[in-house]
C-alpha cells in the first residue's frame, strides 16, 4: 500500500489542474463537436445533422475568408520572422541603450489589442488620420488605408506586426544570446566579418528561436481577430472577412450552432496546416 | 559543446513561447474583463433587490406591503438618447411611486447589444424591465419563454395597432412604446436646396436629377457613412414604403418564402437604387461614421443624408442653430401619386419573465405607455415622429423637419419598415449594402446574394416553408 502511494502520490498533484483544464477546455471542446450540429439557441437545441457545415460552406464570404487567413498568416508571421530576426541581431549587438530599446520594441505588445485597432484606425482615416495628413504635407496623396480593398487587409496586417514584432523579437534577443562564445571566436581566428557571423553562425544557430516565432504567428495569424475587428469589422462589404470574422458574425446573427459548426472548421483548418509545418520544422531542427 | 548549447536555447525558446501563449490567454481575458467592467452596478442590483425581497417576506402583513421599498432594475441601450429618456421616465415614475426605486443600466447599441440582451436572457440574469427594439428582434428573443406577457394591461387600448403588431408574438402583446415613432427617408439641407433652385421630390428620377446638380455645384450630393455599416442599408430599407405600395402583398409572401427580392421587380428597385447613388457621397464614406454624417448635414458640407429621423434629437443638442435649415422627405418611388414613408417603431419596454418584481415592473410599463410618459420623454428628447400613444400629441415646439413628417401621417401614406412585419432580415444586408453602394457587387447580383443571407436566417429561425 504504502509502496503504491509513494509510486503514485506525485499525480495526485495534478488533479486540481486537471480538473480545470477539463472543465474550460476539454468537455467544451467536445460539447462544441456536438453542438456544431444542432440549430441552437442556447437555451435548447434541435438536431439538424451536417446542415450547418453546409450552410456555412456556402457562406457567400468563405472563399474571401479562406483566402484572407491564409494571407493574413503568411504576411504577418514572415514580418514577424524578419523583422524580428534583425531587431534581435541590433539589439544583442554592442549598443549602448540597449536594454531602453529592448523595452521601446516590446512596448506594444502590452498594449490592449482593441486599444491598438482603435488608434490606428483613426490614424489611418484617409483624410484626418496622421498618416494621410503628414503624406498630403509631403505632396503625396495617401489611399484609403481601410476603405480602399486592396489595401484594408494588408493594413490590418501592418498593424498586427507592428504589435506582434516585439514578441519574436525577445524570443530571437533570447536564442541568440545563448549561442555559445566559441563560435564567435572561431570566426574571429578564420578573419570572418559581420556578414559571416549573422549568415553562418547567428542564423543557423538559432533557429530554434525561428521556429518558435513561425509557429507561433502562423497559428496566431489563422485564428486572427481581435485586431482586425475594431479597424474594419470584416469591411468594406466582406473584403477583409477571415474565417474568425465570419464565425463571429453568426454569433452575433443569434446562429450559435451554425458559429459553433465554422469554430468547428477553423479548427481543423488551424490543425490541418499547423501539425505538418511543425512536424516539418521540427524535423529540420533535429537535422542540423 | 554543441548539443547541450543548443538545448540550453531550445528550453529557453520554449519557456518564451509558454510565457506568450500565457500572455495571450490573459489578452483574451483582458477583452472581456472590460465588458464586464462596462457594468460593476448591474452585478450589484440584483442582489440589492434580492436582499430587498427576503426582508419583505418576514413582514407578511398585508398593509405595510406597498410601504417597503423595491428596487427594481432597467436596462436600456447607452446612447445618448436612450440614456436620456430613461432618466426622465425613472425620475418621473420615482416622483409618483415613492415607493419603488428604479437602477438603471447601460448596454452596448446594435448587434453587440442583441448579443448582451441574449445573453442575459439565456443565463437567467436579465434586468427586470429592458428597453429593446420591437419588431423581428424582438421576436428573436424567444418572447414565449422570456417576456411577461402583458396583453391583458390596461394601457392597451392606448396604444395604437400599428404599433401593437410590432410587438406581438403568437397572438399575444410583449412591450410597451417607449417613444414617438421615426421615419426613414433622406434629409436635406434647404439652403442648399435654395441656392441651387431645387424643389423637395416626389419621384426618384427627380432625386437623382435633383444629386446631380447638386454635385454639378461641386457639393456632395449624398452623405454616405459606411464606417458604421448599418448605415448603408438606410437607401434599401426606407424603401419598402414603395416596394410594399407596388407590391401589396410581399411581406407574407417574403417570410413564407414565396417571393424573393431578385425576383420581384419593386423589391430588387431598393438594390437598384442604391446602386444608382454610386459616385454622389462624399470622398471619405468608407472611413465616416454616423456623428460625422450628422455633423456634415448640420454644417451644410453634404446636401442629402439618407437616414432614419432619430437623429433629429443629436442635430438639436450639437448644432442648434442650423436645425431650420435641414428638412426631411420620404424616399421617393417612381411613381409621384404613390409618395409615402417608411416608419420605424420606438423601442419598446418589456418585462423579463422570470423578474422577482412582475407588479412593480408592470407600473412602470403602465407610466411609460401614457399621455404622461411620452411627455416626460418629450421632454428630453425631441420627438422623431408622431407618439404611437393615443392622446399624446407632438409638442408645437418641435422643429420643423418633425412637422416634414406629418403630412405623410395625415394623409395615412405610410408603412412600418419589412422588419417589422416580417421576422426575417438577413444579417449580412449591412456588409452587401456597402458593396453595392461602394459600386462593388451589381444590384441584381445583391438581390440575389441577400436572398441567401435570408435563406439562412429563416433555416435558423425555424420558420416554416424554408
Amino acid at each position: 500500500m504504502t509502496k503504491v502511494w509513494k509510486r503514485t502520490y506525485t499525480y495526485y498533484f495534478l488533479f486540481p489542474a486537471a480538473i480545470i483544464y477539463l472543465i474550460i477546455f476539454i468537455l467544451p471542446t467536445f460539447m462544441s463537436f456536438f453542438f456544431s450540429m444542432t440549430r441552437w439557441t442556447l437555451q435548447d437545441w434541435t438536431y439538424i445533422g451536417f446542415d450547418n457545415f453546409k450552410t456555412f460552406f456556402q457562406e457567400s464570404s468563405l472563399n474571401i475568408g479562406f483566402k484572407n487567413t491564409f494571407v493574413y498568416a503568411v504576411v504577418t508571421c514572415g514580418f514577424k520572422v524578419v523583422f524580428g530576426l534583425l531587431l534581435g541581431v541590433f539589439l544583442t549587438s554592442k549598443i549602448r541603450t540597449k536594454n531602453y530599446l529592448r523595452s521601446v520594441v516590446f512596448f506594444p505588445t502590452l498594449v490592449s489589442t482593441i486599444a491598438v485597432g482603435i488608434a490606428f484606425s483613426t490614424l489611418m482615416h484617409p483624410t484626418e488620420g496622421l498618416i494621410n495628413t503628414t503624406l498630403a504635407s509631403l505632396g503625396i496623396s495617401g489611399p484609403d488605408w481601410l476603405g480602399d480593398t486592396r489595401f484594408a487587409l494588408l493594413s490590418v496586417a501592418f498593424v498586427d506586426v507592428w504589435k506582434g514584432v516585439g514578441f519574436a523579437t525577445v524570443i530571437y534577443i533570447a536564442g541568440i544570446m545563448s549561442i555559445p562564445e566559441e563560435y564567435y571566436e572561431a570566426l574571429q581566428i578564420d578573419g570572418g566579418n559581420s556578414w559571416r557571423k549573422f549568415w553562418n553562425i547567428i542564423l543557423p544557430l538559432s533557429r530554434p528561436a525561428t521556429n518558435a516565432v513561425i509557429i507561433l504567428a502562423f497559428i496566431g495569424g489563422l485564428r486572427s481577430f481581435d485586431i482586425l475587428w475594431p479597424m474594419t469589422r470584416g469591411g468594406p462589404g466582406f473584403a477583409t472577412d477571415v474565417i474568425a470574422s465570419i464565425i463571429y458574425k453568426q454569433y452575433q446573427a443569434g446562429f450559435y450552432g451554425l458559429a459553433t459548426a465554422g469554430n468547428v472548421i477553423l479548427f481543423l483548418f488551424v490543425s490541418a496546416l499547423a501539425f505538418p509545418l511543425s512536424l516539418y520544422l521540427n524535423r529540420r531542427e533535429v537535422d542540423l | 559543446m554543441v548539443k547541450p548549447s543548443l538545448g540550453k536555447s531550445g528550453k529557453i525558446v520554449s519557456v518564451l513561447s509558454c510565457v506568450l501563449l500565457f500572455a495571450s490567454l490573459l489578452a483574451g481575458c483582458g477583452g472581456s474583463n472590460n465588458n464586464d467592467k462596462a457594468s460593476p452596478s448591474e452585478s450589484a442590483s440584483p442582489s440589492v433587490s434580492a436582499s430587498s425581497s427576503a426582508s419583505e417576506s418576514p413582514s407578511e402583513t398585508e398593509s405595510s406591503k406597498p410601504q417597503d421599498k423595491v428596487t427594481i432594475s432597467l436596462l436600456v441601450d447607452n446612447s445618448q438618447d436612450a440614456v436620456n429618456v430613461a432618466k426622465a421616465l425613472v425620475d418621473a415614475f420615482q416622483a409618483k411611486n415613492p415607493n419603488i426605486t428604479v437602477e438603471t443600466e447601460t448596454r452596448p447599441a446594435g448587434s453587440e447589444g442583441d448579443n448582451f440582451v441574449k445573453t442575459r436572457l439565456s443565463t437567467g440574469d436579465m434586468n427586470d424591465v429592458f428597453f429593446y427594439n420591437a419588431g423581428s428582434l424582438m421576436q428573436a428573443l424567444n418572447p414565449e419563454q422570456n417576456i411577461l406577457d402583458v396583453s391583458n394591461e390596461p394601457w392597451q387600448s392606448e396604444v395604437i395597432d400599428s404599433f401593437k403588431q410590432t410587438v406581438s408574438f403568437g397572438g399575444k402583446l410583449y412591450g410597451a412604446p417607449t417613444n414617438s415613432s421615426m421615419g426613414g427617408g433622406w434629409f436635406y439641407n434647404k439652403k442648399i436646396y435654395a441656392d441651387l433652385g431645387l424643389t423637395v421630390p416626389t419621384t426618384w428620377a427627380e432625386l437623382m436629377a435633383n444629386n446631380k446638380k447638386i454635385k454639378d455645384a461641386g457639393i456632395t450630393a449624398i452623405i454616405g457613412t459606411y464606417k458604421e455599416s448599418w448605415t448603408s442599408q438606410l437607401i434599401m430599407l426606407a424603401d419598402y414604403y414603395n416596394v410594399q405600395a407596388e407590391a401589396p402583398n410581399f411581406a407574407a409572401d417574403y417570410t413564407a418564402n414565396k417571393a424573393k427580392y431578385a425576383t420581384t421587380y419593386a423589391a430588387l428597385r431598393s438594390f437598384e437604387k442604391l446602386e444608382e447613388t454610386v459616385g454622389y457621397m462624399n470622398k471619405d464614406y468608407l472611413a465616416a461614421n454616423l456623428d460625422s454624417g450628422i455633423k456634415m448635414l448640420a454644417e451644410g458640407k453634404g446636401a442629402h443624408y439618407p437616414m432614419l429621423t432619430f437623429i433629429i434629437p443629436t442635430i438639436v443638442q450639437n448644432n442648434p442653430e442650423s436645425i431650420d435649415d435641414i428638412g426631411f422627405f420620404a424616399q421617393p418611388g417612381d411613381s409621384p401619386d404613390k409618395n409615402g414613408i417608411t416608419v420605424w417603431m420606438p423601442p419598446a419596454a418589456y418585462i423579463y419573465k422570470n423578474s422577482q418584481h412582475v407588479e412593480e415592473a408592470k407600473k412602470f410599463l403602465a407610466f411609460i405607455a401614457s399621455p404622461e410618459g411620452m411627455a416626460e420623454v418629450g421632454k428630453v428628447a425631441k420627438p422623431t415622429g408622431p407618439y404611437v400613444i393615443k392622446g399624446a400629441p407632438i409638442p408645437d415646439d418641435v422643429p420643423q423637419v418633425v412637422k416634414d413628417m406629418l403630412p405623410y401621417f395625415d394623409s395615412g401614406k405610410t408603412a412600418p419598415a419589412l422588419e417589422y412585419v416580417s421576422p426575417i432580415k438577413g444579417p449580412s444586408l449591412e456588409q452587401i449594402t456597402v458593396e453595392v453602394g461602394s459600386g462593388k457587387r451589381k444590384a441584381a447580383d445583391a438581390a440575389a446574394l441577400y436572398d441567401k443571407d435570408v435563406e439562412k436566417q429563416a433555416q435558423q429561425l425555424g420558420l416554416a416553408g424554408w
